[in-house]
């Protein structure tokens, strides 16, 4: 039997990239399916509710953007979900029973749910009753939603692995609480924290066109009420941003501290640690604040994860790579013993695993909980690349904070009727929408990049997650996809900025 | 039967209920195929666009939960298959993407590309996308080239823990080169096509177009019967590959699925039920160009296809055969989740029928009235 050699450095390093490009394009429609859909429904329902034809008009041109938006979405996350099985074969094994399950129930709970009545939505207008199609309006929003829900379940939980044990006989992570896996904290703040930036980034979209129409002073109506609509829809989304934005940093500090190291640029931990705004610029003692709401507590630096800080009792870099050995090499010893037959060895061993035994947690929290480590060489591999996380970081929070600052103008404006007057300001709303996109990709940069060498936060690495292709395979699909993405995206905002040039239609 | 045995059966049935839908709904497929076909035809191109364009979210759907639910079920066959055969995913996987946006930008302002070359990504997927999926389909019945080891796992070097392996540098495209499975490819493109046609028929008035999909149905319809036979054929008089259900080992068997069917009298009447309907249902189409031919067309699809799957891995039957080593072969017992993870999708599972509920109730809404000309557009 000949198996094939790979260069397995190279291999890694291009199936991320191949992931990441996927994630990113996938990224930049989705939040605007997110979004657009529940303002839609909104101004649906006003429509319904009024009579207006006014709120029919704009709705059905929201529509029709959202419409050329959702068809690259579902593109884009079709190959991301059967990426994990053509890239990171071992990684859908190891964990595949546990992480199988969310992406399995967003097929039956919410695909089909959208799928289904976004043709509704968009062929029924003359086929279905006024209220049939509002209901098939808000359920292909609740479906778009639901979707992220169950995806972002499964990233969360890629995080923060919860409701779930190791078992020896089959090799593989396999669920033991599914609760703990859906309400898991990290999932829900995920969840939250994700798609109302996803609505924020919705409603600067809103804003900034109906900015571009006040500019070119067409269609007041539908611009100011849209501007209205969207400012009051991405403010009260901004504050759920901010608030899930401040239980992710205590999170991190818990479950992720070398990410939030990384965001930080925070060689060594120090109590009353600052926070850095740019750098040369700090607050101190903030960054205590945000990570554990606590100005005197320690925050964990990039040193102390890698050399160790008996203090604080944090383990060095080496002796978690060693524990996590012990683990896998324990793992080794129960096959081995299964192997020869001797089943009182294997029964022993595999009682190590059981973590409902005082033995079991033990080991667990001795050498388990290190098992991913075991696959690296040296602790510099768990260092995550600082400078574009630490960056990522800042473009993320500077950009959430001047959308805030934009909504409040907004309606500030509205309400004294001054909108129109205000060219310059408009002028920035219609470049916003640039920055939102900018921002929410940095956002899934920190998240994703700050979580480096990591496919499950300590228990399985990327090089030990991927698949065994050679890289000249995943170079050629890299390319291939870069390039029929990169027309895509080119495409659709052609499209877009035809459709809105447009403008409704009568 | 324990609880276990029972969830990876009810499972597989799923999992193969999702894939006999999945060929059914291919009939966008079989009928965008046919672009060109139609295209002679005054308001032909319209027509196929107008019909299939309200129905592709659906096959697609269907695709992301077929794959969602086989990771979820069966993992070790995602990440042995899908690692291993990258080639072979990759190309259906870049054929439906193309899918997906074609209709949305094909006739759009700013599409950058041209109606030409949507147009042709919707003939390219129509072709492809089936031939394609029933290529890698046979190879749950001829097996493929792979090692399994999970004790790889405990490897410290990286480089040799992966579990599964491919043996061959074609990774999956080798498939192509056994004629069973490239006649399943070949039945099931055909099969698309003429379910595409009868879905045609079921839906257009114009006689222009109800008689040029009627005349393109006798030339489908007979090729898809010719190459069905063939791989059913080879299948019934091929060996298979038995698990011994005491030591799960792996081994050849004469006639294996022949004696699946026999083993297993109601799957037998399924698969010939499924085919007797979807003989009537071309009959029906090509000789009276009836409206109804699809319903049994479509009903004999599902029913012919779900045997099919329940006899590649029901009954001791190893449903992903490893050529390399037998040993490696997945089945149903040894690719599944944990019991708990089953238990907890099976509750997820009772949902299908609302689901399949309100879909039916949505399309029907639908097309009550017929489509509007250009409607997307």
């Amino acid at each position: 039997m000949q198996l094939l050699d790979i260069n397995l450095g190279a291999v890694v390093d291009w199936s991320r990239a191949q992931f990441a490009l996927t994630a990113i394009y996938h990224w930049l429609f989705v939040p605007l399916t997110l979004g657009l859909g529940v303002l839609v429904a909104w101004m649906e329902t006003r429509y319904v509710r009024s009579g207006d034809e006014f709120w029919k008009r704009t709705a059905r041109f929201w529509m029709r953007l959202f419409g050329i938006n959702f068809a690259i979405g579902v593109a884009t996350g079709l190959i991301l979900e059967f990426e994990f099985g053509t890239n990171w074969s071992n990684y859908s094994y190891f964990v595949g029973d546990i992480f199988g399950a969310p992406l399995a129930i967003e097929g039956i709970m919410a695909f089909f749910m959208e799928s289904t009545f976004i043709a509704v939505m968009f062929f029924g207008w003359d086929r279905v009753s006024k209220k049939f199609h509002l209901a098939a309006t808000w359920l292909t929003a609740i479906g778009a939603n639901l979707s992220a829900l169950w995806i972002l379940v499964a990233n969360a939980w890629m995080q923060y692995p919860a409701g779930m044990r190791f078992n020896p006989e089959t090799a593989r992570n396999e669920m033991v609480d599914f609760w703990a896996v859906l309400f898991s904290p990290v999932a829900m703040n995920k969840f939250f924290h994700t798609v109302t930036s996803a609505f924020v980034l919705s409603a600067v979209f809103v804003v900034g066109v109906s900015a571009w129409y006040l500019l070119r002073n067409r269609e007041h109506r539908l611009a100011r009420k849209s501007i209205k609509m969207a400012s009051v829809f991405g403010l009260v989304s901004s504050v759920f941003v901010m608030w899930t934005g401040d239980g992710s940093a205590v999170q991190v500090a818990r479950y992720q501290p070398m990410k939030l190291a990384a965001m930080e640029d925070l060689q060594q931990g120090q109590s009353r640690a600052p926070l850095t705004l740019v750098p040369g610029i700090q607050v101190p003692g903030m960054l205590s604040v945000l990570a554990h709401h606590a100005p005197e507590a320690y925050v964990v630096g990039i040193d102390d994860l890698t050399q160790g800080n008996p203090e604080r009792g944090l383990l060095s870099g080496e002796e978690k790579i060693a524990r996590g050995r012990q683990a896998i090499e324990t793992f080794a010893a129960f096959r081995a013993a299964q192997k020869a037959g001797d089943r009182t060895a294997a029964d022993s061993i595999a009682r190590l695993f059981d973590p409902t035994t005082e033995q079991g947690r033990a080991f667990h929290d001795d050498c388990f909980r290190y098992f991913g480590y075991g696959y690296l060489e040296t602790p510099e591999q768990t260092v995550p690349p600082v400078p574009l996380v630490f960056w990522s970081f800042r473009v993320m929070v500077g950009l959430g904070i001047w959308f805030v600052v934009l909504f409040v103008w907004m309606l500030v404006l509205e309400r004294r009727e001054r909108t129109e007057h205000r060219r310059w300001l408009l002028h920035l709303a219609l470049w916003s929408i640039l920055l939102a996109y900018i921002a929410s990709q940095a956002g899934w940069i920190v998240a994703e990049l700050g979580r480096q060498p990591w496919t499950i936060q300590d228990l399985l690495p990327t090089v030990a997650a991927v698949s065994r292709i050679d890289a000249a395979s995943v170079q050629v699909t890299f390319w291939l996809f870069a390039a029929l993405f990169t027309a895509l995206l080119i495409a659709e905002i052609g499209i877009m900025t035809r459709q809105i040039r447009k403008g409704p239609e009568d | 039967m324990a609880t276990m045995e029972i969830l990876q059966h009810y499972w597989w049935f799923l999992v193969s209920l999702l894939g006999s839908l999945l060929v059914f709904l291919m009939f966008v497929q079989g009928g965008q195929g046919q672009l060109c076909a139609f295209g002679k035809v005054p308001g032909g191109r319209q027509a196929l666009i107008d019909t299939f364009g309200r129905k592709w979210e659906l096959t697609f759907t269907t695709l992301v939960t077929f794959g969602g639910a086989f990771f979820a079920s069966f993992p070790l066959f995602y990440s042995t298959s899908f690692g291993g055969a990258f080639y072979v995913w990759i190309a259906i996987l870049l054929v439906f993407v193309v899918q997906a946006v074609s209709y949305e930008f094909r006739a759009k302002a700013g599409n950058l590309l041209g109606m030409k070359t949507y147009d042709a990504f919707l003939v390219v997927n129509g072709c492809l996308g089936p031939l394609l999926i029933g290529v890698a389909v046979g190879t749950f019945f001829t097996g493929a080239n792979f090692v399994v080891d999970t004790a790889r796992i405990g490897q410290v070097q990286a480089s040799a823990a992966t579990i599964s392996h491919w043996t061959t540098p074609w990774r999956g495209l080798e498939a192509l080169a056994d004629y069973r499975n490239l006649s399943l490819g070949l039945a099931l493109l055909f099969l698309a096509r003429s379910l595409g046609l009868l879905y045609l028929l079921n839906q257009l008035d114009q006689p222009a177009l109800r008689e040029r999909a009627r005349h393109l149905l006798r030339i489908d319809g007979g090729v898809f019967v010719l190459f069905f036979l063939v791989f059913l054929v080879s299948i019934l008089f091929a060996e298979g590959w038995g698990v011994d259900s005491q030591t799960g080992a792996v081994a050849l068997e004469p006639y294996k699925y022949a004696h699946n069917l026999i083993e297993m009298p109601a799957v037998l009447v399924l698969l010939a039920l499924g085919v007797v309907s979807v003989l009537t249902g071309l009959v029906l189409g090509i000789g009276r160009a009836s409206r109804r031919g699809i319903w049994f067309a479509g009903a004999g699809t599902v029913a012919a296809v779900l045997a099919l799957l329940l006899t590649a891995g029901w009954n001791g039957t190893a449903y992903y055969p490893s050529l390399a080593d037998p040993q490696s072969s997945l089945t149903i017992a040894n690719s599944s989740s944990s019991l708990f993870t089953l238990q907890v999708m099976s509750g997820v599972s009772l949902l299908i029928p609302f689901v399949a509920a309100y879909i039916g109730y949505a399309w029907r809404s639908l097309d009550r009235k017929p489509a509007a000309p250009a409607e997307r557009d």
